[in-house]
């Protein structure tokens, strides 16, 4: 038995007749962040995808192989993707807030899930998991505006608030940064600091120092294989692959 | 001269300038072997621009001002001091005078109207000299004038520019042009109606019975509240309790579920139903549905039930207008972006829930404005409502009852025989007057709408 929280095995990714990602296995422990980088478009958003089974609303993709939550198949008939996404939570690239309130963004998560007895229990959620982003203080004396007009930063937090509210086991995050100026990027990373011991947290990043101060495992992925995958000061330092060597120097395109 | 011959001279006038123009400048440019802003074509088309426009205009500001002239000259003649007084007959007449003219009489001629076509016949080419006359003067003169402008360094290719832009801009003030005619009219004839009958009991009269007109209170009988219900009520009402529901959940299978495959099918039927000619739907609404809602009606008891009701109407008119509250809603839905639908089904929200609670809350506005271009367009329908609706106007909130509009008071009060000054005919006017602000400000409401939604996802 497999004591990883997230266990990845000879996954491959098809959209239509294109394989994007070819037989990768990967395993995810709680308690650490695990950083995927790699060239553009190599697939990294694509086998973050996998491992909530968001492929599944894209059209033509197939996916193949077995990945596994806790020991259970996820991609088994009797898999819910309800509550497959109510315990991995996802972070995208652009801040998608809903065209709603920013307590009803929070709220969403937990009214679907039926997760709050009554409208007490329901603001304290919201109230925790915004405090959890770091938001609350920026936030609590207008939770009745619209969550879109905050800014980019702020709705980023706001959508990584609205992800915790469900408590969840795992935060995949794609490129949450990129959308970002310095100081809402640094924002983000203090809060992946902090929220390290609770979740286990996967991150998309193009940005080599980025993955090197936020993670302690990274994997670097070429051409839709996984290249090198080790302990994040292993690969910065002493990568064994001379691809990954080349992209983490800046030598590769 | 006929039209025809005068305007293949000032054509052929034009291709004559062309090819002067060409030639003297191409002998410029052959002279100093410099190069200039503009080949000799364009000086070509400058000096044929000039030559044939202004005599087209011309010609086509006589053609509208010179029957007037002619009529007037004709008026001149002894034999039409016999003429009646101005009215319907002396036109008749006058119009009769100018067929034997032009030598397109059939049956025997009145004999006054053969007195005055050798009149019309001698004031009309005396216009047309003249008309050619000057055409053809313009055509030269202007050409003359231009070819005087074609040096080397003249810019031909920036004038040409402007009047081609001068061109693109009169084709599309002539559509602006022609509605604010159209309102301009419809709005004199709704004044002159408003003389005879006060505009508070048109509007809010409630008895209508444009075929029982009381000479001395005309405005007794021509109360149009019970149309304006009743077109609210089929085309508002009725017709959208069918088309939202259709029309939105359509738009939601299209857009969310449905394979591509399968929308790739769907998609172009549902806008050919949108090109059904509405005649057909009439048909369908007269011939089909409305004996099917009687007896409907019938078979739950309502045993007065008519078999021209407001029901059958606004059923069919409201199949007609679901694939537009479709594609409508399809854009608007199609506008909100995948980000949003990816963030909601990413917290395990199911697609129907996203749906219901993102997708539709976010694309609201889009929907809403589209519903008010469909109303917009259900009261202005016209040709479903005369087959299939009735002409008794009644104010009533029974589907089973028969009800009318106002698009088929208007055909009624307008077919048969009328005459121009009456209460009755001029009542038709101050509908369309009605019809037209009620449905430009759902469209500019709408619009307003449905822009600002564009705006806030860009
Ligand atoms: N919906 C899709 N349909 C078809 N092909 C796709 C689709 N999404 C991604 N791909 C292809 O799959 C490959 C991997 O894409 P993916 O988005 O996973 O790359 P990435 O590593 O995340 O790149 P980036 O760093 O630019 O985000 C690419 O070649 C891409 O063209
Ligand atoms: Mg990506």
């Amino acid at each position: 038995m497999n004591a990883s929280k997230i266990s990845a095995r000879n996954v491959n990714v098809f959209y239509g007749q294109k394989q994007a990602i070819s037989d990768v296995s990967l395993d995810f422990d709680s308690d650490v962040v695990t950083a995927l980088i790699g060239p553009s478009g190599c697939g990294k958003s694509t086998f973050l995808r996998t491992l909530n089974r968001m492929n599944d609303t894209i059209a033509n993709a197939r996916v193949e192989g077995r990945i596994a939550l806790d020991g259970e198949d996820i991609y088994a008939a009797e898999m819910d993707v309800v509550q497959l996404r109510a315990r991995v939570g996802m972070v995208f690239q652009k801040p998608n807030p809903f065209p709603k309130s920013i307590f009803e963004n929070v709220a969403y998560g937990p009214r679907i899930h039926g997760l709050a007895s009554g409208s007490a229990q329901l603001a304290d959620i919201v109230e925790r998991s915004l405090k959890r982003a770091g938001l609350w203080d920026e936030v609590k004396d207008r939770l009745s505006d619209s969550g879109t007009a905050l800014s980019g930063g702020q709705q980023q937090r706001l959508c990584i608030a609205r992800a915790i509210a469900v408590d969840p086991e795992v935060i995949l995050m794609d490129e949450p940064c990129s959308a970002l100026d310095p100081i809402a990027t640094a924002r983000i990373e203090e809060l992946i600091h902090e929220l390290k011991g609770r979740y286990a947290i996967v991150i998309v990043t193009h940005n080599m120092q980025q993955a090197a101060r936020v993670s302690q495992r990274t994997a670097f992925f070429h051409l839709g294989s996984l290249v090198e995958y080790g302990t994040t000061s292993d690969i910065f330092t002493n990568p064994r692959q001379e691809r990954t060597k080349d992209y983490i120097t800046g030598r590769y395109g | 001269m006929s039209i025809l011959v005068l305007s293949f001279l000032v054509v052929g006038l034009g291709l004559i300038a062309w090819l002067t123009a060409r030639m003297r400048a191409a002998g410029f440019r052959r002279a100093t072997g410099a190069r200039f802003s503009s080949l000799p074509s364009h000086h070509g088309a400058f000096v044929a621009l000039w030559t044939v426009l202004p005599a087209a205009l011309f010609l086509a500001v006589w053609a509208t001002a010179s029957p007037a002239l002619v009529t007037d000259r004709v008026l001149t003649d002894p034999a039409a001091a016999q003429l009646p007084p101005p009215g319907f007959e002396r036109a008749a007449l006058l119009s009769e005078a100018r067929e034997i003219a032009a030598g397109k009489s059939f049956g025997e001629p009145t004999p006054l109207a053969a007195k005055l076509a050798p009149a019309y016949a001698d004031a009309q080419s005396h216009y047309d000299w003249i008309g050619s006359g000057v055409a053809l003067l313009l055509a030269f003169a202007c050409g003359a004038w231009a070819f005087t402008r074609v040096r080397p360094d003249f810019r031909a290719r920036s004038k040409i520019e402007r009047v081609i832009m001068a061109l693109l801009l009169a084709a599309s003030l002539i559509a602006i042009l022609t509605t604010l005619g159209i309102v301009v009219s419809l709005l004199f004839e709704s004044i002159r109606f408003f003389q005879m009958v006060p505009i508070g009991q048109f509007l809010f009269g409630t008895h209508w019975s444009p075929q029982v007109i009381d000479a001395r209170d005309p405005g007794a009988s021509l109360g149009a509240l019970p149309l304006f219900w009743g077109t609210f009520f089929i085309g508002a009402v009725i017709a959208m309790i069918v088309a939202i529901p259709f029309g939105l959940m359509s738009a939601i299978y299209l857009t969310q579920y449905a394979h591509p495959r399968a929308r790739a099918w769907m998609k172009p039927i549902i806008e050919v139903l949108a090109g059904v000619p509405t005649v057909v739907y009439g048909y369908f609404a007269a011939l089909t549905v409305a004996p099917l809602v009687r007896d409907f009606a019938v078979s739950i008891g309502v045993s007065w039930a008519s078999s021209e009701s407001a029901l059958a109407a606004g059923l069919v008119m409201g199949i007609m207008i679901i694939p537009f509250v479709s594609s409508m809603a399809d854009d608007s839905i199609a506008a909100v972006p995948t980000a949003m639908r990816d963030g909601s089904l990413a917290m395990g929200a199911t697609q129907s829930e996203t749906i219901r609670r993102v997708l539709l809350p976010a694309a609201l506005p889009g929907v809403v404005g589209g519903v008010l271009l469909a109303v917009s367009r259900a009261i202005g329908e016209t040709m479903i409502v005369v087959m299939a609706a009735s002409g008794v106007a009644t104010l009533t909130l029974n589907p089973f009852a028969s009800a009318t509009t106002v698009t088929k008071q208007i055909v009624d009060l307008l077919t048969g025989e009328a005459e121009f000054d009456s209460p009755k005919t001029l009542a038709a006017f101050a509908l369309g007057l009605t019809l037209f602000v009620v449905t430009l400000l759902l469209n500019i409401v709408a619009l307003t709408v449905v822009k600002r939604y564009r705006e806030a996802y860009e």
